[in-house]
């Protein structure tokens, strides 16, 4: 069974050892996630399954995601045009050297699904409550798992929230 | 990582069957077994891939909760039967790794996961009996702020790094087993061995064996439970002590308690002293360090975790005086 990649089918590897992350920078040449840690730490190599759920690529066997659809940074823009939280990144500077940009990118675009799931977090007070606002803490709590080596979080933080915070608190 | 062949498990029998082959591991969502695979700490000669089995969270006619093994991590902390019912382990779940891993990681999984003790991970360097039985512990004597100060043993004193079992041990959660033998069940509790002189063996599972489910009994006072996780940074690291806790008060008198601790020991550590030092006593701050005390009293601190002594006592009464204070 093929994995969807960015919309494309792609045969996956014959060798099960082959990471989801080594998988689409050394077999599709896919080289927008990136190689971090590769032990589950850092978040650069986050990607989303099924539109908008995050993983880690690095942890995960590219075998387990047959017929799954994958979604890198590179397939979230579209004729020419970056999806507004790129253009987000850009405009509040929210990376230095952007080696963690698309794993945050990423992984902000599954937060957001999360919120509007109502999936609680670590700092959230009200278990009960049907809805979540995304507000200071709540973001940063949730994007604890992107670590940002140049320390730009503080752009990263504004522009997710300038991205999603309406539709997060709308609720 | 060596080489190994992968299958997907059709279903609990087809697992069980393939599971029973020499050398053959279970692979739920990966997050810490694709990890030993690479550090080559694991060795398999076959992976069989569990996800595909029961994913349902089936609430029973009486309260409790039945659990399949295959749900992942944030699909059982955002269930609102659990968040209402059993807000301890609500919060002990996203107290735990981040939110891809959560996304990834199975409750069967989250079970089994090994220690991060540092010396067992360091191969080259270190010597590990949880590695290679017999071989000498280099933590004992090495950095051991993180290791274990109850129940440990001269051959190991790494600690279980799961936050999700601690909430678990204080609900007196049962684990759902299938195996060649046929089907069981065994308390939570008892699913943990402690080192003694093989470390290595760290559940009383059988070879092969699979766990198919978690049941959460019904515990009504379990809706007035949290789980408060202290650790070296606000989030994305391991417990240093954590506490879960359901408190039942009648009046100012403790009905019934339940409490269990991580970060302290080689399983989710139920805090049965402190328990019955608690119960039919009144609820008040100096007995709720004093029920921690008589926790502690065989507490064993190395060189550098004895502050974890000082922790546990704190974190119980604090986390206990949070819950009389939300009672109504």
């Amino acid at each position: 069974m093929p994995i969807l990649v960015n919309g494309t089918e792609v045969e996956p590897p014959a060798d099960p050892r082959v990471s989801l992350l080594d998988f689409l920078r050394e077999r599709l040449e896919l080289h927008g996630t990136k190689l971090g840690c590769n032990q589950g730490a850092c978040g650069a190599c986050t990607v989303l399954v099924d539109g908008s759920e995050r993983i880690l690529s690095c942890l995960a066997l590219a075998v387990q995601y047959e017929g799954r659809a994958i979604t890198t940074i590179e397939g979230l823009s579209g004729n020419g045009e970056l999806h507004p939280l790129q253009a987000a990144f850009i405009e509040c500077d929210g990376f230095q050297c952007g080696y963690c940009t698309p794993g945050q990118i990423c992984s902000a675009i599954g937060m957001a699904a999360e919120i509007r799931r109502g999936v609680p977090s670590h700092v959230t007070a009200d278990l009960a409550a049907d809805s979540i606002a995304l507000d200071h803490d709540e973001l940063r709590e949730r994007m604890s798992g992107n670590l940002c080596r140049c320390g730009a979080y503080n752009g990263i933080v504004e522009a997710i929230r300038e991205t999603f915070a309406s539709e997060g608190a709308a609720k | 990582m060596s080489p190994f062949t992968y299958a997907r498990a059709a279903d609990a029998a087809d697992a069980i069957r393939r599971g029973g082959e020499a050398q053959t591991k279970y692979l739920g969502g990966g997050t810490n077994l694709v990890d030993l695979l690479r550090e080559t700490l694991e060795r398999p000669a076959a992976l069989v891939d569990v996800t595909g089995l029961s994913n349902a969270i089936e609430e029973r006619a009486d309260g409790g909760l039945l659990i399949g093994a295959a749900v992942r991590n944030t699909a059982l902390a955002e269930h609102r039967a659990v968040r209402t019912r059993y807000p301890a382990l609500s919060r002990a779940i996203v107290a735990g790794a981040s939110a891809q891993i959560r996304n990834m990681a199975t409750v069967g999984g989250n079970l089994l996961q090994r220690t991060r003790c540092t010396y067992f991970y360091d191969d080259d360097g270190s010597r590990c009996n949880k590695r290679q039985p017999g071989q000498g512990c280099d933590a004992i004597d090495g950095f051991n702020r993180i290791h274990a100060i109850l129940g440990a043993s001269p051959a190991c004193v790494a600690t279980h790094p799961s936050d999700m079992c601690v909430a678990l041990a204080a609900f007196d959660a049962v684990v759902h087993l299938r195996g060649a033998g046929g089907e069981r069940t065994i308390l939570l509790n008892d699913l943990h061995r402690l080192p003694g002189d093989r470390p290595d063996l760290e559940t009383v599972l059988e070879p092969g064996e699979l766990i198919t489910a978690v049941e959460l009994p019904a515990l009504p006072f379990a809706a007035r439970s949290t789980y408060r996780k202290v650790r070296d940074r606000a989030s994305y690291a391991f417990a240093l002590v954590s506490v879960a806790a359901a408190l039942e008060l009648d009046g100012g008198t403790v009905k019934d308690v339940r409490l269990a601790l991580g970060g302290v020991a080689h399983k989710p550590w139920r805090a049965w002293k402190a328990e019955a030092a608690l119960r039919g006593r009144p609820a008040t701050v100096e007995n709720f360090r004093a029920a921690a005390e008589a926790e502690l009293v065989d507490a064993r601190p190395l060189t550098h975790n004895a502050f974890k002594i000082e922790l546990v006592r704190r974190t119980v009464a604090a986390v206990l005086g949070e819950l009389m204070e939300d009672h109504p």
